[in-house]
């Protein structure tokens, strides 16, 4: 059995917010690119995995030709094999064929039919959609389980996970093939070994093109008017007071006033 | 032409924001001339069923089964593509739970139709429904021009204001569950409810959250942060720092890496304000702030604040709002 992950490169999280509407709307970014930081989650459980069940792990990116520093990353923290799908495969369109293009991929990992499980991060952190994976399991046609806090066990063509909502926690038991995006409680992501590092920059990624994948074009939704949201400038008000008791009443006459409580 | 509104529910009780999203689709449906039904899939709804009526549903459809006790993404997109194609639906809008997202992302990937996923507006410009969400993690805000005959969104919680019900009522129509268990690939062999009167992040209207700043004594601190949540009736939250450190589980965690917030009132007990916790909850009404340190970044987002020790404060002030409270 075979581990596809899919994973993205994304911003350093800290550089975000200098993001700039020229930026976004050209996808030229300046920001130092690193992993996304949800999908290291689905990295360390694709090499935990294949600890456990003896599994091969492959790791999928979309991207410019050339982005392969999250694929490295991934690579360097102990995952097998990297695969760049660049993303003139999807034609500029939508999460569909994105989602369409990561589908086609995973079906070339290995031998055909070799990936029976698809792991990726809950989102990204500039995309903030959480919707490529649902798509990639609808391309595939397979079952999908999101939010897994953990994978209990693999046998006999089943896969047997715990996943969270908002209500609570339910053990789920699903046939083979799966995709499935983690949870941040899943496991701790390691850090990536010296030697692997080393490893990871003389491996040699192949790239998937519109040469190898053909996908369907979809726009079925355009993003427009892309703008900064205005951070309300708000002057803090400090509560004074000789004691803590006397700050805390001023804080409740204030809030009461506000009719927030 | 309708907007269909999915309604979640757990043992049939809906999900309270649903409820602000349906009253949405309602305004939205008087400005596009469309209908609005809402969507109930589950295994005891009538009276959540009654409710969506109440909170402005001009048609209600529901399916019912054993089957559908629990949420399973096979079944219940199944019913969601049936009710979409009953109702001609020109939209298909859900709450953005985990549940609420993935199932509104499946329904518009299989109907090849535009998604405005954890969208955090919807409104009409020339006869058709719009978007707005934001990217890069709050950063940049969007509009989302659909493209597709169906448009489908997911809609944050908290989006919108909560409506009245009303004391109307209704005939539900019903949907026909046409997979039987036996062809439903998902098994749920255990479920744990979440504690009871426990309050959700997303849902509430006051959060009280605790950082690094209880470090000094960290059980001793969120048992004061805790003390004070419940007198205000309000959720617990934690910065990341918090969580990393072990202080409280990561179902507490706002920001970035944790839950979104947009509460009334956010009271930031020990929490510096690093933007990746500004990003969970820099929408929040009125924000305060205690914390000894005069410079922290937190002060410069928040409306109210008071420099001193949590640690003598936060009592202070549950012992202040229980004397007002009562």
């Amino acid at each position: 059995m075979n581990i596809a992950v899919l994973i993205k490169q994304t911003p350093d999280t800290a550089e975000l917010p200098k993001i700039s509407v020229e930026e976004a709307r050209s996808g030229e970014l300046r920001a130092t690119m690193v992993l996304n930081p949800w999908d290291e989650f689905a990295v360390e459980e694709a090499i935990d995995l294949s600890y456990r069940f003896g599994c091969k792990t492959t790791a999928v990116s979309m991207g410019r030709a050339g982005e392969t520093d999250a694929l490295k990353h991934a690579l360097a923290m102990g995952v097998e094999n990297a695969l760049l799908v660049d993303e003139e495969v999807a034609g500029g369109g939508d999460e569909w064929a994105a989602a369409d293009a990561l589908a086609a991929a995973v079906t070339r990992v290995g031998e055909e039919g070799d990936v029976e499980l698809v792991l990726t991060g809950k989102m990204s952190v500039d995309g903030n959609s959480g919707v490529i994976y649902a798509g990639v399991a609808c391309k595939l046609g397979w079952d999908l389980l999101v939010n897994v806090t953990r994978i209990v066990d693999i046998a006999d063509g089943k896969l047997i996970a715990e996943q969270a909502f908002e209500g609570g926690q339910e053990t789920v038991e699903v046939p083979m093939p799966v995709v499935i995006s983690v949870a941040k409680e899943i496991n701790e992501p390691r850090y990536p070994s010296f030697m692997g590092i080393r490893k990871a920059s003389r491996a040699a990624i192949p790239v998937l093109g519109s040469a190898d994948i053909h996908v369907a074009a979809s726009s079925t939704a355009r993003w427009t008017d892309l703008e900064k949201p205005e951070v309300e400038q708000v002057q803090v008000r400090i509560i004074e007071g000789d004691s803590v008791e006397e700050k805390a009443a001023r804080l409740a006459d204030v809030l009461m006033a506000e009719k927030v409580i | 032409m309708t907007i269909l509104v999915w309604i979640e529910q757990n043992d049939g009780q809906a999900v309270s924001n649903c409820w602000e999203l349906l009253a949405k689709a309602r305004a939205l449906g008087q400005e596009l001339d469309t209908e609005v039904a809402a969507l109930l899939i589950g295994s005891d709804v009538e009276e959540a069923a009654q409710q969506a009526f109440a909170y402005g549903a001009g048609r209600v459809l529901a399916a019912t089964d054993s089957s559908l006790a629990r949420f399973r993404l096979q079944p219940f997109v199944e019913i969601a593509e049936q009710a979409v194609e009953r109702t001609g639906a020109v939209a298909f809008l859900a709450n953005a739970s985990i549940r609420g997202g993935v199932l509104a992302a499946t329904v518009a990937c299989r109907q090849n139709a535009g998604i405005a996923a954890s969208a955090t507006d919807l409104w009409v410009e020339d006869g058709k429904l719009v978007a707005a969400r934001v990217i890069y993690s709050g950063n940049i805000r969007a509009r989302i021009q659909f493209e597709s005959h169906l448009a489908v969104a997911s809609v944050r919680p908290r989006s919108f204001p909560m409506p009245e019900a009303s004391e109307r009522t209704g005939t539900v129509e019903t949907l026909d569950a046409t997979l039987n268990e036996d062809d439903i690939r998902q098994k749920i062999t255990d479920f744990r409810a979440a504690e009871a009167g426990e309050i959700s992040l997303t849902d509430a209207h006051i959060i009280v959250s605790g950082g690094r700043g209880v470090a000094a004594d960290p059980q001793k601190g969120f048992e004061l942060v805790g003390e004070l949540a419940q007198t205000l009736g309000a959720a617990l939250g934690a910065s990341r720092a918090a969580v990393d450190a072990g202080y409280i589980p990561y179902k507490h965690q706002v920001g970035q890496t944790g839950k979104t917030v947009k509460p009334d009132l956010y009271v930031a007990c020990g929490i510096s304000g690093a933007i990746q916790h500004l990003a969970g909850m820099g929408n929040s009404k009125i924000i305060v702030a205690v914390n000894k340190d005069p410079n922290a970044p937190i002060f410069e987002r928040a409306k109210y604040g008071i420099v001193d020790d949590l640690f003598t404060t936060v009592p202070a002030l549950t012992a202040e709002f229980s004397k007002r409270l009562k």
